[in-house]
This record gives C-alpha cells, structure tokens and sequence, in this order.
C-alpha cells in the first residue's frame, strides 16, 4: 500500500467521483467542485506564466522581440495586445461597443482563413477520396465501390423534395442502414473509450494505491 | 413482474457493480486475450521505424489527466520506440491542463530511456491558440516558442539548431484527445504538407477513418487498442496491452448485457401486442 499522501488524495478523489454511480451525495458533489476550480486555477496559471510572461512581458520588459527586432518589433507585440484590451470594455455598458472591433478582427481573420482550407479538406480532398476509379482488379475495389454507393445512399436519406418510394426509397433506406452502422461503429468505440477510462482508475487503485498487483 | 420483465429493469447499479467486477476479476486473475496489429498502427509504427537515426518527429500531446488512461500507454510505446532508435523529439501542446502531465511522462520516459534533454528531445511547452500556433509554426518555430518550456531560447538548444520549421521535420504525430486534430489537418498537413499521424481516443478514432481514406493522415492509433497493438509492435508489453486483456472480458460483459436486455424487450413486446 502506499504511503504518498498525493495517492491518497488521488484515490479519495476517486472514490468520491465512483459513489455517484451509486447515486449522488456530497463527496461526489466536492469532488466535482474541486475539479473545475482546480482545473480554472491551473489553467489561469498556466496561461499567465507560460504564455503571457515568456511572450508578452518578457520582451516588453527587453524593449525587443527577437523574431522583429526594432520599433517595428515592439509595435507587432503591442498593438495585438490593444486590440485584446478592447475586449474588456464589455465590462462598461456605455463602452461595450468597442469590444466588436476586437471581435471582428478575430472573426474576419479566423473566418477568411478557415473557410478555403476547410472546404478544401473536409469536402473536395473527402469527394476525391470518395470517387475513386474503379477497375475490380482487387478486393479493395469492392471497398471503394461500398464507400461510393453508401455515400450516394446516405445523402438520397437526407432528400426530402422526393418521396422515398421504389428506388429510390430503397436507397434511402439503405443508406439509413448505413448510418446506423457509422452510429453503431462510433458508440461500440466510445463505449471502449469509457471502459478504458475506467480500468486505468482502477489499476491506479489496485497497483499505485493498494498495490495488490505488481 | 415475470422473469423477462425483470430483465429490462435490472437496476443500473448492479449492471455497474458487475461490469466493475468484469474490470477487476481479470486484473487479479491475470487474463491475456491476444491482440492483432491493424493497418492504421502498422502504418504508424512502419514509418517511424523507416526513419533514420537523427531524424526529428514534432509530437504536440494535446490532453490532460481525463484521458491520461487511453494516451499515457500510447505516448510511453512511441517514446520508447523512437529513443530506441535515435529519433529526436520536439514535444509540446495546445491543451493547456496537460502541461504538467505530459511534462512528467516525458520526462519519466527519457529517465528510463537514457534521453537527454536537449540532445535527444526538447519540451516547447504550451500556446494558446492551436490554428494561429500552427500556421506559425509553418514559417518559424521560435514565432510561437521563442523558447522551451524552461525558459532556454531554441536557438541555445543544440538539438534545435538546423530546425526551422516544417520542411525540418520528418513526421508530425499527434497525441490527442481534442479538435486539435482538425486544426492539424487543416492548418497544418494541408498547408504545408508534413507526413502527419494521430494516435486519439476511441471517441475520436471512428471520425478520423475518413481522413486515411483520403490520404491526409498516415496512420491511426486510436484509445488503449491502438496503443495496446503499438506496444506489441515495439515488442515490450506494458500497461496498454494489460489494460486490453481486461477491456476484452468487460466487453463480453457488457455485450451479454445487450443481449439479455433485448431478450427482454423483445420477449415482453410480444406478449403486450404490437405498439399502436
């Protein structure tokens, strides 16, 4: 059995989070309540002494940011961190409005950024994946021929201008069997996700804890 | 309240209490069911064992202690595997509760491993803001991380010197447990065309298939069975392959659960009729 008192919190911790299972109490309620503060905290820290300080202070402090040296350098440091300032003028109700400057920096740069490169990879690079040529040379052309009529089968389901009647119905339907495997495919891995969470607390109980296995 | 009846209101506690048992019994018992390689892992643990001595992998680990069950093993496995090999690591992370943790892995790691710090492998630390990081890591590294973790600037750092950016990296593979992937894919892979790998939750792997379909990711090792397989590859069984022999029995548990609730249903279905 250990003696670390850090295992012990650990393990306690633990056990409280474990009774909601059995229904809820205030250990589950404290233990709860301890890991969001504790993780706001460590977040705030984390923030202010690994990001604000070595980026923002540090060359501040230094009079120069290494990457842009010169007037030219500070300015770069300085002028996002304005526009970050506005933000809090959400604070004030008769100067709120500032704060959508700010914001529409973030949304316009964010957005036009974003939108060419996620369309180029979540649906052109996806579509080119999808049709692919196929020649029954091999069992993997069986495959890409699955993915290319479940995709067409999946998307008549979501057509609603037409009556899903004869053919089309019967694709419709199965590309509602096809969603139901993705569905299918997605909780069995999430339910693999939470049994795995589990057995790492309790190999922590048994092994870092109580060490009854090696 | 007849026999099957009973079997569609089992109370939830005793389902919890024997699927607790199921993780349990099997611990002490030391059950060891066998675990086959995939592909997606194969392909993972194939690139990285292709690369040269001296070459450098990028490994941003972004989760925190939530999903430290699933990624810890994973991480341990391809640690092991590149130190065995002389690869180099520059670790660092978007996920700013996972610091300290991964701080510690890395360095409970390289302790076992002989790493050096510096020579063998580097910890940038954590920034906020994964898309901007990304992209700026794509002209500079020292725009984001001007230092390490430590406080050390790059360029002091010896296993830093001649990497730049990107083009200076051999394979980018990411621990995850957050969109992180998305923003790698999106701002990073596509952009600057690194070959690129996850290792992910369970959760996550069934949403990034598509993207080995389509060739933007090389690999998956997805929760503790992609770890477990990653393990068996690197030849050193340790807490992912443990983990999954239990995994395996508390499926079957809960796979005879489905079954005996939908005997249930089904059996007291047809004795009350048809649902109007």
């Amino acid at each position: 059995m250990s003696f670390d008192p850090g295992v012990w919190l650990a393990a306690f911790l633990t056990l409280c989070i474990f009774s909601f299972l059995y229904k809820d109490n205030p250990f589950y309620k404290f233990a709860e309540h301890l890991s969001v503060g504790i993780s706001a905290g460590y977040g705030l820290v984390i923030y202010i002494r690994v990001t604000f300080i070595p980026i923002f202070i540090d060359p501040l402090s230094r009079g120069q940011w290494h990457m842009v040296p010169g007037t030219l350098g500070i300015f770069l440091l300085i002028f996002p961190a304005l526009i970050g300032i506005l933000l809090f003028s959400r604070f004030s109700r008769k100067w709120a409005y500032i704060a959508r400057y700010p914001i529409a920096v973030i949304w316009g740069i964010g957005t036009g950024a974003a939108i060419p490169l996620a369309l180029q990879n979540f649906i052109v690079r996806q579509l080119q994946a999808t049709i692919v040529p196929i020649t029954f040379s091999s069992w993997q052309d069986l495959g890409s021929l699955f993915i290319a009529v479940g995709v067409a089968c999946g998307l008549i389901y979501f057509f609603f201008s037409k009556e899903h009647k004869g053919v089309f119905g019967g694709m419709a339907t199965a590309g509602i069997w096809i969603l139901m495997i993705g569905f299918g495919s997605t909780f069995g891995f999430t339910v693999m996700a939470r049994v795995s969470l589990l057995i790492g607390r309790v190999i922590f109980l048994m092994k870092d804890w109580l060490g009854i296995i090696g | 309240m007849g026999f099957f009846e009973r079997l569609t209101k089992i109370d939830r506690r005793i389902v919890f209490l024997i699927i607790m048992l199921s993780v349990i019994l099997p611990l002490l018992l030391r059950v060891d069911f066998p675990i086959t390689v995939t592909k997606e892992v194969q392909n993972v643990y194939d690139l990285v064992d292709e690369l040269p001595a001296g070459s450098t992998i990028l490994l941003p680990c972004e989760y925190a202690p939530d999903t430290m069950a699933e990624l810890e093993p994973m991480l341990f496995a391809i640690l092991r595997h590149c130190w065995s090999k002389d690869i180099n690591i520059i670790a660092g992370l978007f996920y700013h509760t996972g610091v300290t943790l991964v701080e510690q892995e890395i360095l409970y790691m390289a302790e076992k491993m002989n790493a050096e710090y510096g020579k063998d492998y580097v910890f940038l630390g954590y920034r906020p803001y994964p898309a901007v990081v990304i992209m700026s890591m794509g002209q500079n590294f020292r725009q984001s991380f001007p230092t390490d973790l430590y406080g050390t600037p790059l360029d002091d750092i010896p296993m830093m010197q001649g990497i730049k950016n990107y083009a200076n990296i051999d394979l980018v593979l990411t621990i995850n447990a957050t969109s992180g992937v998305d923003q790698w894919i999106i701002w990073g892979r596509e952009r600057y065309g690194f070959p690129f790998a996850i290792g992910v939750t369970a959760v996550m792997a069934a949403d990034y298939y598509q993207y080995l379909n389509s060739g933007q990711v090389i690999g998956i090792i997805g929760g503790l069975k992609g770890a477990a397989e990653y393990e068996d590859l690197v030849n050193y069984k340790d807490m992912a392959t443990m983990g999954m022999s239990i995994q395996s029995f508390a499926h079957i548990v809960i796979v005879l659960f489905i079954i005996i609730g939908n005997v249930g249903y089904f059996v007291t279905r047809k004795k009350k009729g048809p649902r109007l």
